[in-house]
């Protein structure tokens, strides 16, 4: 085995594309795989067992919807017979008490259920659909479970205000772990951006309240904050770092080094279907193309933080200079920050009260694959 | 917080050891996995909901015999609060009589 190759933690399965909601901030890719081109149960079974071989500890579950998937309850007992640690990420839609029971029983070790706000109007308004009393329904149910809830915010701009109903719905629930996770700005969200990008007064008003929270709740819920890295002074540690942690398997089987790599013009990504999982991961083209330091570029090369954020993320640094090998442009010591600091310009003169509606472009809501 | 000692410590939903088959031995949690090795895994090996927080600290106390019982009760305490901290346990059955407290 090359030995700058380390173990990975966990795997990211996306089971499917298809998902009741259309969320305007959708990661997914905006070409999504089609229904017939998905992995079947005992393709993913095969997945597990190879990932678990290779010292993965935990499988994350995900999608799209991952409940669209009807072998769920099947595929949750085949990640946790293969010695996983089973996360099911999901916006609770479709389900029912029975479901639930089952997937349980199935051995699913932690429930992280999605928000797109406090209130049904942001809900309906972020997802182009009717979520939010189900969530709360599922919320109810998940109390007599013996199964981790971490209840997941996604915030932006026009949610950022609802923090302490959030807050407070949080600490009347089961969950032990709430993630306030700001919208990352790939895939859908990229192409929603201006209407989704807080402000510095949002954010700063934001820190003060989570903090406090975080002080008040210690011992009783896990508080975590994923602020927008367009504020920061220094890029996150994507995917903390890329092949190093982390693998996705695509619903096709394709397995990725993060969500957005297929963004990346040149790289090719092998399938599950045709090669072992621990032979991609070790020297498939895509997991070596950004491994170690060799590829990259001043000021990363010499800098003391490049084993702390390896250079940040490879498909914001296309995204937004067209060069998946530059420093990611978040970096305060990147030459192009002024493009991310234009755009924080442009979002500050967009005043917090205006609607979607109100900015061109509307809203972009997510498809549907068939 | 300070755990109480007569309280029973139990991992929360959702938080488990590895198979003892599986090597290194971790305790899986929501995003997380901490690698446990000797006394921090004989600790969660105890944390049952049977184990007070007494025997646990009598028990290993017993096992690094050549440790300074003090310390080996402060490191217990702090970890045990560390992990509930990061809510990886509960508390449960606490005497009532001596407060039942788990704030």
């Amino acid at each position: 085995m090359n030995s700058t190759v380390s173990t990975p933690l966990a795997l990211i399965a996306e089971l499917t594309h298809r998902c009741p909601l259309h969320c305007v901030y959708c990661s997914n890719p905006l070409e999504l795989n089609a229904r017939s081109n998905e992995l079947s149960t005992d393709a993913w079974r095969n997945v597990f067992t190879q990932a678990a071989e290779l010292g993965v500890l935990q499988a994350d579950f995900t999608g799209g919807e991952p409940l669209a998937r009807p072998d769920l309850v099947e595929l949750v007992s085949a990640a946790r017979g293969a010695g996983l640690y089973v996360n099911l990420i999901t916006s609770g839609l479709p389900l029912d008490e029975s479901r639930l029971e089952k997937l349980v029983a199935a051995g699913l070790d932690h429930f992280q259920l999605s928000f797109q706000g406090a209130r049904p109007e942001i809900a309906s308004e972020i997802s182009g659909t009717t979520t939010h009393a189900q969530k709360l329904r599922v919320l109810e149910w998940l109390r007599g479970h013996r199964v981790a809830v971490t209840l997941n915010f996604v915030i932006h701009r026009r949610n950022m205000d609802q923090l302490p109903e959030m807050l407070a719905i949080a600490e009347t629930s089961c969950a032990t772990r709430v993630e306030f996770a700001n919208v990352q700005y790939y895939g859908w969200a990229f192409a929603n951006r201006e209407n989704l990008l807080p402000t510095r007064e949002q954010l700063n008003s934001s820190l003060g309240i989570l903090k406090q929270a975080q002080e008040r709740l210690r011992g009783k819920m896990r508080i975590e904050y994923v602020v927008p890295d367009y504020y920061a002074k220094f890029p996150k540690a994507c995917m903390g770092g890329w092949g190093r942690k982390l693998m996705l398997v695509v619903p096709s089987g394709d397995v990725l080094p993060c969500h957005a790599a297929r963004v990346i013009p040149g790289l090719t990504f092998e399938n599950v279907q045709n090669r072992s999982l621990r032979q991609i991961w070790e020297s498939s083209a895509a997991f070596q193309k950004f491994r170690g330091q060799e590829w990259m570029q001043e000021p990363c090369r010499s800098c003391d933080r490049r084993e702390v954020d390896f250079g940040g993320c490879r498909c914001q640094a296309l995204l937004l200079v067209n060069d998946a090998a530059a420093t990611d442009p978040v970096c305060s010591l990147s030459p192009n920050r002024n493009k991310v600091d234009a755009v924080l310009t442009r979002v500050a003169d967009i005043p917090v009260t205006a609607t979607a509606a109100d900015v061109k472009p509307a809203w972009i809501y997510r498809s549907n694959p068939t | 917080m300070t755990p109480d000692l007569n309280s029973r410590p139990r991992l929360a939903p959702g938080c488990r050891l590895n198979d003892a088959k599986q090597q290194p031995r971790v305790l899986l949690m929501p995003e997380k996995a901490l690698r446990l090795m000797g006394p921090s895994l004989e600790i969660v090996e105890r944390c049952d909901g049977q184990h007070t927080v007494r025997q646990i600290i009598t028990e290993l106390q017993r096992i690094y015999d050549k440790a300074d019982p003090q310390k080996v009760e402060t490191d217990i305490l702090g970890y045990l609060s560390l992990l509930n901290d990061q809510r990886a346990l509960d508390f449960v059955d606490a005497d009532a009589s001596v407060g039942g407290s788990v704030a």
